[in-house]
């Protein structure tokens, strides 16, 4: 095996056992962590089920940010759902056969790359041009964003210039996953894209990419409206309970 | 009203105000006074920064942390997209960026940043992490005493991050290195020592409560009652104490004990429990903010109530309908003794506690109350939505009881009503400037300013449709106006409760 594909082997494997070790630790500890008091913004659904359909709603229309930013909601949807049809795109790299859907979106995947990057570039525009975003944006969301556009042009320019060797790049991804090692074809903007997904796969758990899971866990978003009707007490609150009786 | 120190705001020709530039440092100079030993070592805290205030901050932080999923999970989720810098009414008002809620937010991020993740511990300066430094806490202990905690950011934020939760989590931390408000602790103290906010002794709420029945009787001919302490009434009614001897609450105190007279229901003030404010929630402790809870439970056993009724008042309505059941048991749900207790006495045909505008829109399509609506004909009304019962509780069975249940009184006692702007009102609803323990004389800057996106909104109806009365539902919103309203060239005698319009209206025999 090549020095390259070692490498390259070394890194997916320290990436995915960060990315999926970190953001599993973080999910663990959000969930440990108690919710002491009910603090849903209201109106608030009232039921369970009124919940799930609320987070639905946040998590794929972004109804909150609709009702608070057009611009924002218009950049950051066209950029998150690209980038969903993009991945679900690239499950055909992972898996023999591929599913009959994964192939039935491989041509709206080519192009929402470019909805995803237009939308980054929109979203980045933002932090240059409006003054309060320009206030609050650290040299981390900046750096965030190029890398996102990094791995997008990346990746366009496979698709849409210079064709790499796919049939052994699948074969490097299943050999990663089969523990079956495999070379890793040697072009430079595949490698580009390679090394700029693992950095992004590396720093999921201790960036703000935490906004993911962390909507999940968000009280005033998952909680229901019924705090007259159902006592809500944390395990630590309780405990004050029993000092006191 | 002195002539002011600084600049009032001009109104804007739109109701939705124009979002200005930012002005770094715009309200830097703003600094409301701090505790002094007597409040802070009553509630348990130091007085002064010890040596290791420091070390202090930021094991009160980790502790925090550990508490609190809303302060973790907002701490790390917020990616700076900038959809809440120009929700805030002290931004809109000030323009000072520390007044946007994410940069609000970013004054306590960037120091758990440092010392609590990877990313700040070893590349500060890519993701804004910055020691905590006495600099640090004194931007803390300012802009901290500049958010209302009024939740609005939380409304338009993508993952509902409540800034409100990072500013009670700030205070509390500051409180614990010995850096807390004189305003809302020496209130903490008086409520726990005496009663009620206002420190206000049980002689003086009789003799106050005597003098008002005189006062209605002669006004009206009918023997309205305010009791007080009476064992085995019907009702507990637990309302602000500016209630009863502030104007105009005083007004709205009066529409209850109307609506009681007329229902023909038995029904007690209590000594005890005075007070239906409970600053604790603004100071983010929940042990304080339970203490003071507990009052009432005590006196609905003591005096062996079937209801629980709370009066006209923003931040105390959230606490009674969403915590009070957490922290004392009053509600349904609870196996602990006292909560056992609670559901033996209190009537469980009714949701306890029950707010006084679901009381009485309850009567009202009973057809139990009689109006003479055009008692109300002076007055052209407009409602503003309080900050806490708007976007952290609820009134009735429905989401969103909140807004229609208070318009509908208002349409059942009135004729002439406009709502305000659509995207002020609601879930919208921008606060009156003065919540959240800012409702005092050394913040009247930023209280003015912080009611500027409210008062450009009603001034838009004043104009457009003569509207010359605000009704409110809370006893720190009444507060505020009206010493506002002078400000914006408006005339305190507009402001008022909706029980007050109840009061004008209602028919007795
Ligand atoms: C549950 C899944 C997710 C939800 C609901 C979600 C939602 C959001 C929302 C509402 C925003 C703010 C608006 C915007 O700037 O677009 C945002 C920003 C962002 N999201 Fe996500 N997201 C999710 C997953 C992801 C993933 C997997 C990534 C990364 C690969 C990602 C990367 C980003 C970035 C970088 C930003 C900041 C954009 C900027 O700098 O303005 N998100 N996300
Ligand atoms: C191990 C993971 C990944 C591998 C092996 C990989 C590989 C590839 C390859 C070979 C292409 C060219 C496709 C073609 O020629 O038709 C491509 C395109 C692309 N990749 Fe990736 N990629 C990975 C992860 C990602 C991630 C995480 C993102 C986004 C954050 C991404 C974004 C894109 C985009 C936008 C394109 C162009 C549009 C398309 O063909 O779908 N890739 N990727
Ligand atoms: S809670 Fe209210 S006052 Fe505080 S930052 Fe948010 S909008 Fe501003
Ligand atoms: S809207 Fe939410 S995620 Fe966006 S900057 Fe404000 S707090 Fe952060």
């Amino acid at each position: 095996m090549s020095a390259l594909t070692v490498f390259y082997t070394g890194l997916f494997y320290f990436a995915t056992l960060v990315f999926i070790g970190g953001v599993a630790y973080r999910i663990y500890e959000y969930s440990r962590t108690p919710a002491p008091l009910k603090i849903p913004t209201t109106p608030a659904p009232t039921t369970g089920s009124g919940v799930a359909l609320r987070m639905a709603r946040e998590v794929v229309l972004f109804e909150s940010l609709f009702k608070s930013n057009k611009w924002i909601w218009i950049f950051g949807w066209m950029f998150h759902f690209g980038l969903l049809l993009v991945l679900l795109r690239h499950i055909r790299y992972f898996q023999e056969p591929v599913w009959f859907w994964v192939e039935f979106i491989q041509p709206f995947g080519m192009y929402a790359s470019f909805m995803m990057v237009a939308g980054l570039a929109g979203l980045w525009a933002r932090r240059f041009l409006v003054d309060r975003v320009r206030y609050i944006s650290t040299p981390s969301d900046h750096l965030m964003l190029a890398l996102l556009i990094g791995i997008g042009i990346s990746g366009m320019m496979m698709t849409f210039v210079t064709h790499t060797d796919i049939v052994a790049l699948k074969a490097f991804m299943r050999g990663l996953m089969y523990f079956d090692w495999q070379p890793l074809p040697g072009d430079a903007v595949l490698l580009a894209h390679l090394t700029m997904v693992a950095l992004l796969m590396i720093i999921f758990p201790v960036s703000k990419l935490l906004h993911a899971p962390g909507i999940f866990f968000s009280p005033s978003r998952n909680q229901v409206d019924n705090p007259r009707e159902h006592r809500h007490i944390a395990p630590w609150a309780a405990a004050l309970e029993k000092d006191r009786a | 009203m002195a002539a002011p120190k600084f600049e009032v705001p001009k109104f804007q020709d739109n109701a939705v105000l124009d979002i200005p530039k930012i002005q770094e440092g715009a309200m830097s100079h703003m600094k409301s006074f701090v505790a002094g030993q007597a409040a802070q070592e009553y509630l348990g805290y130091p007085w002064e920064l010890g040596e290791d205030w420091k070390e202090r901050a930021i094991e009160r932080m980790g502790e925090v942390l550990q508490k609190y999923r809303s302060v973790r999970v907002f701490l790390d989720a917020c990616v700076h997209c900038g959809a809440c810098t120009d929700k805030c009414h002290y931004y809109l008002g000030t323009a000072d960026p520390k007044n946007m809620p994410v940069a609000r937010q970013e004054l306590m991020r960037k120091v758990y940043r440092r010392y609590f993740t990877f990313g700040g511990k070893y590349f500060p300066w890519l993701v804004g992490a910055e020691d905590l430094t006495q600099e640090v806490l004194e931007d803390w202990y300012n802009y901290y005493h500049e958010c209302s905690e009024c939740r609005r950011c939380s409304v338009f934020c993508p993952y509902g991050i409540d800034t409100a939760e990072i500013t009670m989590a700030g205070r509390e931390i500051l409180n614990y290195v010995g850096m807390g408000q004189k305003y809302s602790n020496e209130i903490l103290a008086k409520v726990q020592k005496i009663g009620n906010n206002l420190g206000l002794p049980g002689p003086a709420l009789e003799d106050t409560l005597a003098g008002l029945e005189e006062d209605i009787e002669a006004d009206i001919g009918v023997p309205v009652k305010l009791p007080l302490d009476v064992k085995g009434a019907e009702i507990l009614l637990v309302t602000p104490s500016a209630d009863f001897f502030s104007e105009p609450h005083v007004e709205s105190l009066i529409g209850y004990a109307k609506v009681f007279h007329a229902a023909g229901v038995s029904w007690t003030l209590s000594s005890h429990a005075s007070e239906a404010g409970n600053f604790g929630l603004f100071n983010g402790n929940y042990e304080m903010m339970r203490n003071v809870a507990m009052r009432i439970r005590d006196a609905a056993l003591e005096l062996g109530v079937k209801r629980i009724i709370v009066g006209e008042c923003g931040h105390a309505w959230r606490v009674a309908y969403s915590y009070w059941n957490t922290l004392t048991g009053i509600g349904y749900g609870g196996d602990d003794p006292y909560a056992q207790m609670l559901q033996k006495q209190l009537d469980s045909r009714y949701p306890q506690p029950m707010h006084i505008c679901e009381y009485t829109w309850d009567l009202i399509q009973q057809g139990v109350l009689k109006f003479d609506k055009s008692k109300n004909d002076h007055r052209v009304i407009t409602f503003h939505d309080s900050c806490n019962v708007a976007r952290a509780s609820r009134m009735g069975n429905e989401p969103g009881g909140q807004f229609t249940i208070p318009r509908n009184i208002i349409r059942a006692v009135a004729n002439n009503f406009y709502d305000m702007d659509a995207d002020t009102i609601g879930e919208s609803t921008y606060c009156c400037g003065g919540g959240g323990g800012l409702l005092t004389d050394d913040l009247m800057e930023v209280r003015v300013k912080g009611a500027l996106p409210r008062m450009n909104a009603y001034n838009s109806v004043a104009q457009a449709n003569g509207v010359n009365f605000l009704a409110l539902i809370c006893a720190i919103c009444k507060a505020q106006f009206t010493k506002v309203f002078p400000y914006y060239g408006f005339d305190m005698s507009m402001v008022g409760g909706v029980h007050q319009l109840v009061s004008t209206a209602i028919e007795l025999d």
